[in-house]
């Protein structure tokens, strides 16, 4: 049985344009895998799944409220706790554009690059963008323009080989292009 | 400038003279490690991508243990995606069900930790192998699926934080409250993307296991390793547990190595100590929280499900009952039948405990003893995030297997000492 993961979405963050992606604000630090994807849904690893199931432990409400391109902006030390890649999947399943975070945890930072997720490390961002604003990001750019408050946030792009890792379209096609 | 440990395991496996932190690497890995959750994706992956393929069929080991014995049928369909690959590729060291245990009581257990190597496994406390000197991390499902395909991965070089132990443990006080001590003045992302370096005389007087215990819990700082020098008590366990290859390199920190931070704790004044919900740094002593009633205590886990974790809980539950539902799950089948033929199981039934096969279990609340809305476990696991153990409004309360034990027989958080 194969993965229902769509690899062609792994780049989604740079060719596709979300116009009025609503923020999705969570004040807290350490939210943790536990709370991104509970271990009861970990008995499978179809993103369609277990994206019925993003942050459920967090906000059972999220997956009801959240379109398609929305983004999660969280305190310090998103992601922690568990390996789970199931958490990027979830979060990636459930269309969110990005996370934006104060900070994230180790191993759910390094989940994200190599699955082609483009995360976003911003305090600045996180103290300005209020839940519900709308917002629009520019990756290449390095900036996130809050529609609803009229400011545009600078946030520092991923250092070069993470941008070369997404830009292959994750670790594994990353692999395959370099050792070729 | 010197380097560290960590540094110089780090510099060997990728080929050069020195590392500094910050640095890129790209790493030989010498042990992959392999469960029934993460592994299962990272094989269809590599199906996928048509680079099905394994760097060493001798240096992966396999373990089913999260869902094992499989729990419903989605977890039966994981175990079987990783049994198929495993045959498939000729898995050397795969411990089916009957040998599997939990991961990070049976690698070291069976033999699969060398000093100086460097281990990466698909689940994030990998790092309790730096109990023996070694370089080891947890990865997600992508990295597995490149380390599984090549053999190697990339590495940031980790700047370096050294906790000195200093002093000996008091009577009821054991390396799981050091460690949650540490916790708790660091916070959970007190040492996010470093590595932690424990030394001090309070270590030398630790057993293997007891150290373990202690670097299993690295992750809940944030850390990216844990690692303790390599002395005696390591050298008459390698000599116990190593199979085949009995070779190893020891590493050890240079005088002059940088470290970020240097943490100093005076173990002898240190009280049993309880992690209470949600986050491992909650750590305060019982005093602070004895009387607690709770609903379930569970003895098991990668942190402190092993032989002389049993040991302690039986000394404790002897001749006694307990008031709580209590489980005691060993971490490995010979811990188990270790645990058999000491009579500890007698111990176990007579105070009115299950005894489970060796799983994970209800530690991530899959399955064995998950908690209902509303209920309190007291868990000599690591982690008490909200849900971690079942309902998202349960309750976990971290402790060692002496304090587990104690606040089963009371059925409330319950200070050990007066059992000792
Ligand atoms: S016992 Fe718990 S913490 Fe250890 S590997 Fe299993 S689920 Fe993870």
């Amino acid at each position: 049985m194969l993965r229902s993961r769509d690899d062609k979405k792994t780049q989604r963050q740079k060719s596709e344009v979300w116009p009025m992606a609503k923020a999705h604000v969570y004040q807290r630090d350490h939210i943790n895998t536990d709370e991104i994807i509970p271990a009861r849904y970990l008995n499978t690893d179809k993103e369609a799944e277990l994206a019925k199931h993003c942050m459920e432990d967090l906000d059972a409400g999220f997956v009801k409220k959240a379109k398609a391109g929305d983004v999660i902006v969280a305190g310090d030390d998103f992601g922690c706790g568990s390996s789970r890649e199931h958490a990027v999947w979830a979060i990636r399943g459930a269309k969110v554009q990005t996370v934006i975070a104060r900070s994230f945890a180790r191993i759910f930072y390094r989940n994200a690059i190599n699955c082609g997720f483009y995360l976003i490390e911003s305090a600045d961002a996180v103290d300005k963008i209020k839940d519900g604003d709308e917002i629009e990001i520019d990756y290449d750019a390095g900036v996130i323009k809050d529609e609803t408050s009229k400011t545009k946030i600078q946030f520092m792009p991923l250092p070069d080989f993470a941008l070369e890792i997404i830009r292959d379209g994750g670790l594994l096609d990353h692999i395959m292009k370099t050792s070729a | 400038m010197g380097m560290t440990i960590t540094e110089k395991i780090l510099a060997r496996a990728a080929g050069v003279d020195r590392v500094v932190p910050g640095q890129l690497v790209d790493a030989n890995i010498d042990v992959v490690m392999c469960h029934d959750v993460t592994t299962p994706p990272a094989i269809s992956m590599l199906v996928e991508k048509g680079i099905d393929r394994v760097f060493d069929p001798d240096k992966i080991v396999v373990t089913p243990d999260h869902f094992q014995p499989a729990k419903d049928v989605q977890s039966a369909e994981l175990h079987k995606r990783l049994d198929d690959w495993a045959r498939r590729h000729g898995i050397k060291h795969y411990y089916k069900l009957g040998r599997a245990g939990v991961c990070h009581a049976l690698l070291p257990e069976q033999g699969h930790i060398r000093p100086g190597e460097v281990i990466v496994g698909g689940d994030s406390h990998t790092c309790t192998y730096g109990a023996f000197a070694a370089f080891s991390t947890g990865i997600g499902s992508t990295d597995l699926a490149a380390a599984i395909a090549t053999g190697k991965l990339w590495f940031k070089v980790p700047a370096s934080m050294k906790f000195v132990l200093n002093g000996s443990l008091p009577p009821g006080v054991y390396s799981k409250d050091v460690i949650l001590a540490v916790i708790g003045r660091i916070g959970t992302d007190g040492a996010l993307y470093r590595a932690m370096e424990f030394v001090g005389p309070a270590l030398a007087g630790m057993s293997m296991e007891a150290r373990m215990t202690m670097t299993n819990m690295a992750i809940e700082a944030g850390a990216k390793n844990g690692i303790m020098a390599f002395d005696d008590t390591t050298q008459t366990y390698l000599r116990q547990h190593l199979k085949e290859s009995t070779a190893y390199q020891v590493f050890e920190s240079d005088r002059d190595a940088e470290y970020l931070a240097t943490e100093t704790f005076d173990c002898a004044k240190l009280e049993p100590m309880v992690a209470l919900p949600h986050l491992p740094s909650n750590a305060v002593p019982i005093g602070q929280c004895a009387g607690r009633p709770m609903d379930q205590a569970y003895i098991g886990s990668c942190t402190n499900g092993r032989i002389e974790d049993l040991r302690l809980a039986a000394r404790i539950m002897k001749g006694k009952q307990v008031a709580i539902r209590t489980l005691i799950v060993s971490s490995t089948p010979e811990v188990w039948k270790q645990a058999s033929d000491e009579g500890l199981f007698d111990v176990f039934y007579s105070a009115g405990c299950v005894i489970s096969a060796p799983t994970c279990g209800a530690c991530l609340g899959g399955f064995m003893g998950v908690l209902a809305a509303g209920e309190k476990c007291v868990s000599t696991t690591n982690r008490n995030f909200v849900g971690r153990m079942g309902h998202p409004k349960s309750e976990v309360y971290l402790a060692s297997p002496a304090t587990a034990a104690a606040s089963a027989v009371e059925g409330k958080l319950t200070d050990p000492r007066k059992y000792l």
